[in-house]
């Protein structure tokens, strides 16, 4: 196998064949089922929860994790904070020429390993090689399918008095991204917090009753997720900017450009709106994960009817957040 | 009108530092600075720190605002006078 | 030092001195039947009161207006319609902090431009658009210089570089503006009577705290620097407000940890050697005579209204009030095109662009509904 893809890996014939085998066939192989073709699977009765979503990162190793990590955790995480349980995967893959066939295995090893660890198998796959400059290196696009095992969430039942709970500290992957391209000459320590929610969630939903949603604020960050939860559902949900858990560096790296942490992607986060009398049982399971040490309270429900979110300030303020608007800048002044 | 941001010094070399601010850093120039030793704090605008933080005088300023929320205004006596410790600093 | 500057941001001592601020205003106001008018001459002020809360916690005691210290929100429309169109020039790189990228052109904005396949980069500070001169010597690249005295060294300072490395495609559009010309002309224009001004903190470390003391010489005008934190902003409307109570018109630097009386030399130094005094025209107001500054003849060769010409149509007109919004004449919910059709994804004006204009600020910290 060449150290380098070429597009003759992309054109269906003899090196084709090559790359599927040197690379994908051992660590996307589950039992028998047909690869890169039409893939068969057993099902049980009910619904299919579906989703997609392609992924464009840069670098494409960052601290924390790598863009095939982040395609199985983006996806799956998706399944799971509709309320099913993610059971098959397919993925694309657009490389560009010259791509490095080792880093395409690390890619493709840990995809499979972060599917394993959930109990996912990945059943379908393709590869497309484009020309040089038409890719920045690779793109990702990753589809699963679930179905439900515990009563659904339901964000209709949303309550005045329902409190607002999210598992850890925000805008890690947007900040390790920022800093991980050395755009703007900064550095720092910090981490993605790309990590797949599966187990965290099933475990919520098997022993609290009255999660009325969740949702990965991932792109947009946890202003963009909570506002559009709040006008989906028409309620009025006050977080209080002195509970939200942001890492020191996160706010630093922030500060130097102008950003602000709320409109920071996650990878790892969920945000979950229950009952307030199950506020406790939702942060004690979460604490029980790795990807749960830091899960706090940050708001709750104060009336429906409107649809608003509002950042109370240590002052006592409110004010009223909006989606993010546009890309942010660096700013100076 | 301009950004800045308090940061520390962590290196120093002839023209330019790497800060730290509050766990994440950069390098920075210090044409304006020159003086600056590793372990002051400086406020950065635009790439450049612009200004020592003067310890010292920082303590002093918190002391004033604290005196500030010490200083009695109840009943109904306006506390205003040429005497008053926080405006005759 | 790390445990001092928290306390700058201590919510309960913030809380404390909140209500100190409303008790001195209210004694203001006891004493001469109206709440005191004060002006925060810096955008970044006008964002921090707005972030943090301060300016909503206070709206029923002082009555804070925001200035002119925008840099982006006071640059007129035909100096923003020509920087725009320097990005189409052939064979440009058009070098700028991230604040230019949305503000609306007449016609399109950078952003725009640079999704059109135009060379428009996002820089940290001046001297890496030198660096990426030299990386590309075939190309001219052109920094916008907007800002004010704290940026005008930065701007300086690049040239300086320029020069040393030999670096010939390296060049500045200038549309600096200057802080006390400005003040003057609010002043004497007697739009808005302003009791006193919160002084821009970092515009000080250049200027120092002297530069201020015209104002209380010779317009009997009080005024205060203060720095940005919560702690800082309170201080300053207690202090200020407290100033204007005994009658005697101060200047006080409330941020003398970070800026000194004299200012940085070295700063100063930088902008007189390559820059001098000019007319500039600002948003709203027409040139103002001296309120800017421009390359000295002898460094034209880094001027790039001199290298390039730029021919721009008449500039667009619209509904937009940012110009009324600087002199602080009116609040932004009295533009008819507030939170309607501009907003920050799809702003009208300047002011809704730049993170401390007015609009934005108010749009973004200030809404209930
Ligand atoms: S709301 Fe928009 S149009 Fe109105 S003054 Fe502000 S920026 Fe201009």
């Amino acid at each position: 196998m060449e150290k380098f893809i070429t597009m003759a890996h992309g054109d269906g014939g003899e090196q084709s064949h090559e790359l599927i085998q040197a690379v994908f066939v051992e660590p996307f192989s589950s039992e028998k089922e047909a690869i890169f073709d039409a893939a068969t699977m057993p099902w049980t009765s009910g619904e299919v929860v579906m989703s997609t979503d392609s992924f464009v990162v840069k670098p494409l190793f960052f601290p924390g994790g790598n863009i095939g990590k982040l395609a199985i955790t983006g996806t799956l995480n998706d399944i799971s904070v509709s309320g099913a349980k993610p059971m098959y995967l397919t993925c694309g893959f657009i490389i560009e020429e010259g791509f490095s066939v080792d880093d395409l295995k690390t890619i493709v090893k840990s995809m499979r390993d972060e599917a394993d660890k959930f109990g996912v198998k990945i059943v379908a796959g393709d590869t497309k090689v484009v020309e040089k400059g038409s890719a920045d290196g690779m793109f990702i696009n990753t589809t699963a399918v679930g179905m439900y095992v515990h009563k659904r969430p339901n964000p209709y039942e949303i309550q005045a008095g329902d409190s607002v709970l999210i598992n850890g500290t925000i805008g890690d992957h947007g900040v390790a991204l920022m800093t991980a391209r050395g755009q703007l000459g900064i550095t720092s320590d910090i981490e993605s917090d790309c990590a797949v929610l599966t187990d965290m969630i099933d475990k919520l939903q098997a022993e609290v009753a009255s999660i009325r949603i969740m949702r990965d604020p991932t792109r947009g960050g946890l202003a963009t997720s909570l506002v559009e939860i709040a006008e989906d559902f028409q309620c009025k949900i006050i977080i209080k900017e002195r509970n939200i858990p942001i890492r020191n560096e996160v706010h630093g790296a922030c500060d130097i450009v102008g950003f602000d942490p709320l409109y920071m992607a996650n990878e790892g986060k969920v945000i979950i709106i229950c009952a307030q009398e199950d506020e406790e049982k939702v942060l004690t399971i979460m604490k029980e994960f790795k990807t749960g040490q830091n899960a706090t309270k940050i708001g709750s429900v104060s009336e429906i009817g409107i649809g608003q979110l509002m950042l109370e300030t240590p002052l006592g303020a409110k004010r009223r957040l909006s989606r993010l608007a546009g890309v942010m800048l660096p700013r100076i002044c | 009108m301009c950004v800045g941001v308090p940061a520390k010094v962590i290196e120093k070399e002839e023209y330019q530092a790497v800060v730290d601010v509050m766990g994440s850093k950069m390098t920075v120039g210090i044409i304006f600075v020159q003086d600056v030793k590793v372990g002051d704090y400086v406020i950065v605008h635009a790439g450049q720190a612009m200004s020592i933080i003067d310890e010292e005088a920082a303590l002093e300023s918190l002391e004033t605002w604290k005196m500030i929320t010490e200083a009695r205004e109840a009943g109904g006596q306006s506390p205003i006078g040429e005497s008053n410790p926080v405006v005759n600093r | 030092m790390k445990e001092i500057l928290e306390k700058f941001s201590d919510a309960d001592f913030s809380i404390e001195l909140l209500d100190k601020v409303k008790e001195v205003a209210d004694l203001f106001y006891a004493k001469h039947g109206r709440k005191p008018v004060l002006m925060e001459v810096c955008g970044s002020h006008t964002q921090a009161f707005a972030k943090s809360g301060v300016k909503y916690a206070i709206k029923d005691h002082v009555h804070l207006i925001a200035g002119p210290g925008c840099p982006v929100c006071v640059t007129d429309q035909t100096s923003i319609d020509s920087m725009i169109e320097l990005s189409n020039k052939e064979n440009v790189i058009v070098c700028t902090f991230g604040d230019m990228m949305r503000v609306p052109g007449s016609r399109y904005t950078l952003m725009q431009t640079k999704s059109q396949g135009k060379d428009v980069r996002i820089v940290y500070s001046p001297l890496d658009a030198v660096k990426i001169a030299r990386e590309n010597p075939t190309k001219e690249v052109v920094f916008l210089g907007i800002g004010f005295e704290t940026t005008i060294p930065l701007l300086g300072a690049s040239i300086k570089e320029a020069v040393r490395l030999d670096v010939e495609n390296y060049s500045i559009w200038m549309n600096t503006k200057l802080v006390e010309p400005i003040l003057r002309y609010l002043i004497s224009l007697g739009e808005v009577k302003v009791d006193g001004f919160l002084l821009p903190g970092h515009v000080s470390i250049v200027t120092g705290e002297e530069f201020y003391h015209f104002l209380r010489d010779e317009y009997n005008v009080p005024g205060i620097i203060s720095g940005f934190e919560p702690v800082e902003l309170l201080s300053g409307l207690y202090r200020l407000t407290h100033c204007l109570l005994s009658g005697k018109a101060e200047i006080i630097n409330d941020y003398p940890f970070v800026v000194s009386k004299k200012g940085n030399k070295v700063a100063q130094d930088l902008m007189a050697e390559f820059f001098e005094i000019a007319d500039e025209p600002w948003r709203g107001m027409g040139v103002i005579s001296k309120s800017g500054m421009d390359f000295k003849p002898e460094f034209n060769q880094f001027n790039a209204k001199r290298k390039f010409d730029i021919e721009i149509p008449e500039a667009r007109k619209t509904k937009c009030k940012c110009g009324e919004i600087i002199r602080g004449l009116i609040e932004p919910p009295a533009c008819p095109l507030f939170g309607k059709a501009c907003k920050p994804v799809n702003p009208i004006g300047p002011c809704m662009v730049s993170s401390e204009g007015s609009c934005a600020a108010y749009y973004n910290f200030m809404r209930e509904e």
